[in-house]
């Protein structure tokens, strides 16, 4: 209260100056990608705009001209879906089992942790060797999906760590008094209430795979991911066609992220309605 | 025998706990224990924290298993029965209301467990909300009531299995001063309308009194005394006891003579008691504890400069503190050897010749109303009493 009065200290003025740069770094090159991609059809790569159109994001769904951006676009959307599902199924079973401590649990966590650190080219180049030593084909639903759960996974695991750090033993405890089975404790208590969390890992389960490169570059096999098929047309596309890719893509992702942050507001607006009524009736209550 | 099949059952609600130990990791929390409440009975279980009463409780709820020792309810072992089939139900300490689910939901929680059909298991909810009057608030969420309220609803979802046993873990802890005060002579009225078996674990002395028929005071995993309110109040067994719930000042000194039943003993601080020892002949030199109610004491004022009579039954000190509690005056003294001496004078004896921190005064009562602590008396087939431990 009292440094409001005497003005705000200098490094409020220095961070706000660092957050301004962080902002127009981030925001400003991706602003002109998408202005750029509104060229007209005999427009360039630069500035200035020579008129106005879709024609470059017509030349997205035409294969010939630009590769198979359609294609590894259904690939990758596919890719993160199966991602998505895998993580969330695997963290959730992995948080609940690490609730109790068994011999080796430190050990297990941080092995499961320690791909976090790995450079990511590597884990991939790996995985390719591995298989074509073992004489299998790679691929973006085979190794590739593999490439990826070794990034995702440890993601999951560590909220769903956070998410179960917060979660009292006593509501599934009270199930199990009131006669529910495992299953009926798991599916009508525990579930229901770390859904938040859960919609929380499979968001980022989706969005780290959709726009994965380094573990999947060399395990996709001889399909691209859209990534993989941006990384390539960065180098031989000369035209504003990459820029619609780029305005297309994040608006995917934009749409997944924006779908599930609502899901998990829509959550706790219910809980959270539910608090700011209570504390009106303990109001009135103390007023009778 | 008792058919303990969960559902509906009105066997016994006799609790017996019989020589249970429960080890956890390197820590023993509870140490061979012992303990029977008898069917109908309103038993608290009085400890500060860590003396083993919650795991005694999850125990007897089959949330934790004695490491060695056997649990029996209606005369029936229910080592290894799940939950549910013991007759018991729980009452946690958060409540533990499922929050995604409507008060009527979270009442009829069990029976859906168990099958029964949408409207069957509403009806009997709504049966069960009424009678903690309750029954308007039935849609609203957890969130959406008052702690006094959430208690309720808990204490209804908990009797909707018909249980011979309810247990309470600290069921008044998450209340203010207020609903604290009416919610446990709520507990009361309910288990006397039922006529089941209540064991409730609490660290709030006044509660266990004000509550139970039966209060067990804990202490590191033992059975420090299981009595009846009254006697845990006015006849504590050890200094721990007396200590703990309160109410009573320990007096400690080293026997110099005794006559006619009564030790003479005199502290290390120069002060001399007469403690009543009955039949028991303590060694001359051995030391005894005493306890002597705080509101059977009359503190007065020394005039300055007095010399303090060093007479019997009496301790000198400084006024410490003084709390006006309405009806009474609590005075605590400072005596010379740090220990500290509460009195409860009634009001107006008080106010007739009102004291000041900082007084010198001395406190006296009558030889006859202090009660001789079992701390350091010898008995036959005994282990050798363990040395006293003051609480908080």
């Amino acid at each position: 209260m009292h440094a409001s009065d005497e003005g705000r200290p200098w490094t409020f003025y220095a961070f706000a100056a660092f957050f301004g740069l962080f902002v127009l770094f981030l925001y400003g090159p991706m602003i002109v990608i998408y202005i750029l991609s509104f060229q007209g059809p005999n427009g360039g790569m630069t500035f200035p705009l020579n008129g106005v159109s879709l024609h470059w994001f017509g030349a997205l769904i035409s294969q010939t001209r630009v590769g198979d951006i359609a294609g590894s676009f259904q690939r990758s959307i596919g890719l993160a879906a199966l991602v998505s599902v895998v993580t969330v199924v695997l963290s959730v079973l992995a948080g609940l089992g690490f609730r109790r401590r068994f011999r080796g649990s430190a050990f297990a966590f941080y092995l499961a942790i320690a791909s976090l650190i790995m450079p990511g080219l590597f884990v991939g180049l790996g995985i390719a060797l591995a298989f074509r030593l073992l004489g299998l084909q790679t691929g973006w639903y085979t190794t590739g999906l593999g490439a990826q759960l070794t990034w995702t996974l440890p993601f999951g695991l560590l909220i769903m760590f956070a998410v179960l750090g917060r979660f009292n033993r006593s509501y599934e405890e009270a199930a199990t008094d009131l006669g529910a089975t495992n299953w009926q404790r798991f599916s009508e208590v525990t579930l229901p209430m770390l859904l938040p969390g859960i919609i929380g890992v499979a968001l980022f389960g989706f969005t780290l795979s959709y726009d994965e490169l380094a573990r999947t570059a060399l395990t996709a096999g001889s399909q691209n991911t859209l990534p993989l098929e941006i990384w390539a047309m960065t180098t031989n596309v000369t035209s504003p066609t990459l820029y619609a890719v780029g305005a297309v893509t994040t608006i995917v992702s934009f749409i997944v992220i924006i779908a599930g942050l609502t899901s998990i507001a829509a959550i706790q607006r219910r809980r959270a309605r539910g608090k700011l009524r209570a504390t009106a009736v303990q109001a009135e209550q103390s007023h009778g | 025998m008792a058919e303990g099949n969960g559902a509906g059952t009105t066997g016994s609600g006799e609790v017996v706990v019989a020589n249970v130990t429960k080890r956890f990791a390197d820590t023993v929390a509870v140490r061979e224990l012992s303990l029977t409440i008898p069917h109908g009975a309103y038993c608290c279980l009085l400890g500060p924290s860590g003396c083993g009463k919650t795991t005694i409780l999850r125990m007897i709820a089959g949330h934790e298993r004695p490491t060695t020792g056997d649990v029996r309810i209606g005369g029936r072992s229910v080592l290894g029965l799940p939950q549910i089939e013991r007759g018991t139900a729980m009452m946690f300490q958060s409540y533990a209301l499922f929050p995604h689910r409507s008060v009527l939901d979270n009442v009829a929680f069990a029976l859906k467990m168990r099958g029964a059909g949408l409207a069957e298991r509403h009806a009997r909810a709504r049966e069960l909300l009424t009678k903690v009057q309750l029954e308007s608030f039935a849609d609203r969420l957890p969130a959406q009531l008052s702690g006094g309220q959430q208690q309720r609803v808990a204490l209804a979802r908990a009797l909707i299995t018909n249980p011979r046993v309810l247990l309470l873990d600290e069921p008044l802890s998450a209340l203010d001063e207020y609903l604290r005060l009416r919610m446990r002579g709520e507990l009361r009225r309910v288990q006397r309308e039922l006529g089941i078996t209540f064991i409730h674990v609490t660290h709030t002395q006044l509660e266990a009194i004000a509550v139970a028929d039966t209060v067990v005071v804990m202490a590191q995993g033992r059975i420090e005394q299981a009595a009846s309110a009254r006697d845990i109040f006015v006849a504590p067994k050890s200094a721990y006891v007396a200590r703990f719930v309160g109410g009573q000042n320990v007096l400690t000194g080293s026997v110099e003579s005794i006559m006619n039943d009564t030790a003479a003993v005199a502290s290390p601080g120069g002060a001399r008691y007469a403690f009543p020892v009955g039949e028991l002949r303590p060694e001359r030199g051995a030391r005894l504890h005493g306890a002597i109610r705080r509101d059977r004491i009359v503190v007065e004022k020394l005039a300055p400069g007095a010399r303090p009579a060093a007479g019997l039954n009496s301790v000198v000190g400084e006024v410490h503190t003084i709390e006006n509690q309405g009806s009474y005056v609590k005075v605590t003294l400072d005596l010379a050897d740090k220990e500290e001496f509460v009195a409860h004078m009634a009001d107006d004896a008080y106010f007739v010749n009102p004291l000041d921190i900082g007084d010198k005064a001395v406190a006296r009562w009558s030889a006859s109303d202090v009660k001789l602590l079992d701390d350091g008396l010898p008995r036959e087939g005994a282990p050798p009493a363990r040395s006293a431990m003051a609480a908080g």
